[in-house]
């Protein structure tokens, strides 16, 4: 399978604070793969420097093959189209409706026919279950149905690449359960790679089949590989105590 | 009853605590022995504590620290289960090293610094200017990426919404204008001339002028918030990931509503503020109406309203541009919003007042 992302020596941070120094890794086409550690290492970061939200200190990654930071404001603009992502708050947009919301994409970079794209987002919206709510405005959904919401509207352009930033950030177990299913069920059927920002435990045992561990401590990566392996053959204490909530010793 | 006892014997400080330890102060006196040259070791007994609270902890955590910045060995006896455990977790993990103060810098190297970072705020902001008024006058080439119902709904906030208060607001100034000409003019006689005041000043500036603080309160100001929010709930970081220019999305619709609009509320600005002046010449000063209407006509000259409607178009873009810019660079928290939003009313108004200037010296220059 080929490499969708692969980052090399990748050095991300603000200013003169680095968060990761040289960090090699590679996402395959199908992954589920889940960038996890404590608070403060820099996830969420690196999710920014993956979506071109800010630029690496140092290194590159490419994307789907292209070097991104290299690649020009045209070549950024069709990656940008083959990748989707979900915010923690689901960021949708406030003063529109969720069929508007999920249209933006749409309408902006497809040749499809108003009818048509009203029934591909009625199809995006039936695939995360909410199909009946096109006309409610995000403030009228509960939190859970933001995030199902903004994943449609990830989802739009049948994305390659989708990212998530701590998903479950927010939910009830319930709700959070439900959306592991449905990643799983857009990874499984779509094919879609997912590239997971988390540090819930039970999602990351849940979907997780490849992932690397960003330890805060020493501003690297320190583990990679499946989540399960590694809670089996923890390759640190750090990595141990993580993925047992600290039972290990 | 006192629950600390202590003695010094053999270069040993022994302290007993007991009975109930709650809502003690730090027992200085007994700290202040620490100190003493002879005491090698220190040792505390609990075995008659009845209960306790976090006075307790405090005080045996500094004696602790002391004794562990003194060298001399601290050695506790009989303590209850909670406090030993409390104790290990406090000490658990060691204190987040602060950073060194930065080296205090002299004068020159901190106006230096304050130079260089206006300078840097002047750039980017003019960077930013010049970007959204490229796509806002390429607009009819490279069909901006935005909705048209963004516009009409800006175009309405901006527009028929902000009309009740500019009309007022033009009106009061218009009297107040006419009131302080009056006083002038009547010394000579010429109270007659308060139309000609009052007609020139509105058109030519005032009204302009009015209209564009009333809108950097109304319009820049939620310009600021709402873009501002939509940094907080990361809705911008969306726009970026998926190829949305935010300039063409979000400031080009209403830097357009509002350049738009503003030129149509000066007008009636204009309008408000010489009937403003009429309702004191008429009223007030006995001026017959006919006479007031006829020399606020000869007054009116199509150059000044020009000039006026210039004036109101500039301040569009100042207007819309300093709350698009204070939006778009809010920082992610709440907070953030609130001083978006006030500098870019701050700096909206003070841009205006910068443009004015410029403007009457240009106009002067070439004897407009």
């Amino acid at each position: 399978m080929e490499n969708v992302i692969q980052a090399k020596n990748l050095t991300i941070g603000y200013g003169p604070k680095v968060l990761l120094r040289n960090a090699d890794f590679a996402v395959k086409e199908g992954d589920i793969f889940i960038i996890m550690g404590g608070s403060g290492c820099g996830k969420s970061s690196l999710l920014k420097v993956l979506t071109g939200l800010i630029p690496p200190l140092q290194g590159s990654f490419d994307l789907l093959g292209v070097d991104f930071n290299r690649a020009s404001s045209e070549q950024k603009s069709l990656l940008r189209q083959k990748t989707g992502i979900l915010y923690q708050s689901g960021a949708l947009f406030s003063s529109m409706t969720l069929a508007e919301n999920i249209a933006m994409p749409l309408e902006q970079y497809s040749a499809y026919s108003p009818s048509t794209i009203d029934e591909l987002v009625r199809l995006k919206l039936s695939l995360v279950g909410l199909s009946g709510y096109e006309n409610y405005y995000p403030s009228e959904i509960s939190g859970g149905m933001k995030k199902r919401a903004g994943l449609a509207r990830a989802l739009a352009l049948d994305p390659k690449v989708v990212y998530f930033d701590e998903p479950s950030a927010g939910l009830d177990p319930v709700s959070s359960a439900r959306l592991d299913d449905l990643m799983l069920e857009i990874n499984a059927n779509l094919g879609t790679t997912l590239v997971v920002v988390t540090h819930e435990l039970q999602s990351i045992f849940n979907i997780g089949n490849n992932s690397i561990y960003l330890d805060a401590a020493t501003k690297t990566i320190t583990g990679s590989g499946s989540p399960k392996d590694l809670l089996k053959n923890p390759p640190n204490e750090r990595i141990a105590q993580f993925l047992t909530r600290g039972k290990e010793k | 009853m006192e629950n600390l006892t202590y003695k010094i014997s053999n270069g040993v400080l022994r302290l007993d605590i007991s009975g109930d330890y709650k809502n003690k102060n730090l027992p200085e006196v007994f700290l202040a022995q620490i100190k003493s040259p002879e005491i090698k070791r220190i040792e505390i007994d609990a075995k008659d504590l009845n209960s306790w609270d976090s006075s307790l902890l405090v005080m045996l955590l500094d004696i602790y620290h002391k004794a562990t910045a003194l060298n001399i060995k601290f050695d506790g006896k009989n303590f209850p289960n909670g406090v030993q455990k409390l104790i290990e977790l406090s000490l658990a993990v060691k204190p987040q090293q602060e950073p060194p103060l930065p080296a205090k810098q002299s004068f020159l190297d901190c106006f230096g610094d304050f130079g260089l970072h206006i300078f840097h705020t002047f750039m980017k902001g003019a960077k930013f200017a010049l970007s959204n008024l490229r796509t806002f006058f390429w607009a009819p080439v490279f069909k901006p990426v935005s909705r048209t119902v963004d516009f009409w709904f800006a175009f309405q906030e901006c527009g028929p919404k902000a009309l009740p208060i500019v009309l007022l607001i033009s009106f009061m100034v218009g009297l107040i204008l006419a009131f302080v000409g009056a006083i002038q003019l009547q010394i000579f006689g010429a109270q007659v001339y308060v139309a000609s005041l009052v007609t020139i000043g509105m058109t030519r500036i005032i009204g302009a002028i009015m209209v564009g603080i009333i809108m950097a309160g109304r319009t820049g100001a939620s310009f600021a918030a709402t873009i501002g929010t939509m940094q907080v709930n990361e809705e911008i970081d969306a726009l970026k990931t998926m190829g949305v220019k935010t300039e063409e999305f979000l400031i080009f619709p209403r830097l357009k509503a509002l350049v738009i609009s503003m030129p149509i509320l000066t007008m009636f600005a204009d309008f408000a503020g010489i009937l403003g002046g009429a309702a004191v010449g008429i009223l007030a000063l006995d001026i017959p109406s006919s006479e007031y209407f006829r020399y606020a006509y000869k007054a009116w000259h199509l150059r000044h309203f020009l000039v006026g409607i210039f004036h109101a178009l500039v301040f569009g873009f100042i207007i819309a541009l300093s709350g698009c810019y204070f939006g778009v660079n809010c920082g992610r928290d709440a907070d953030s919003v609130g001083t978006s939003t006030t500098k870019s009313v701050v700096y909206g108004i003070v841009w205006m007042i910068i443009a004015t200037g410029l403007i009457t010296f240009c106009l002067q220059r070439m004897h407009i």
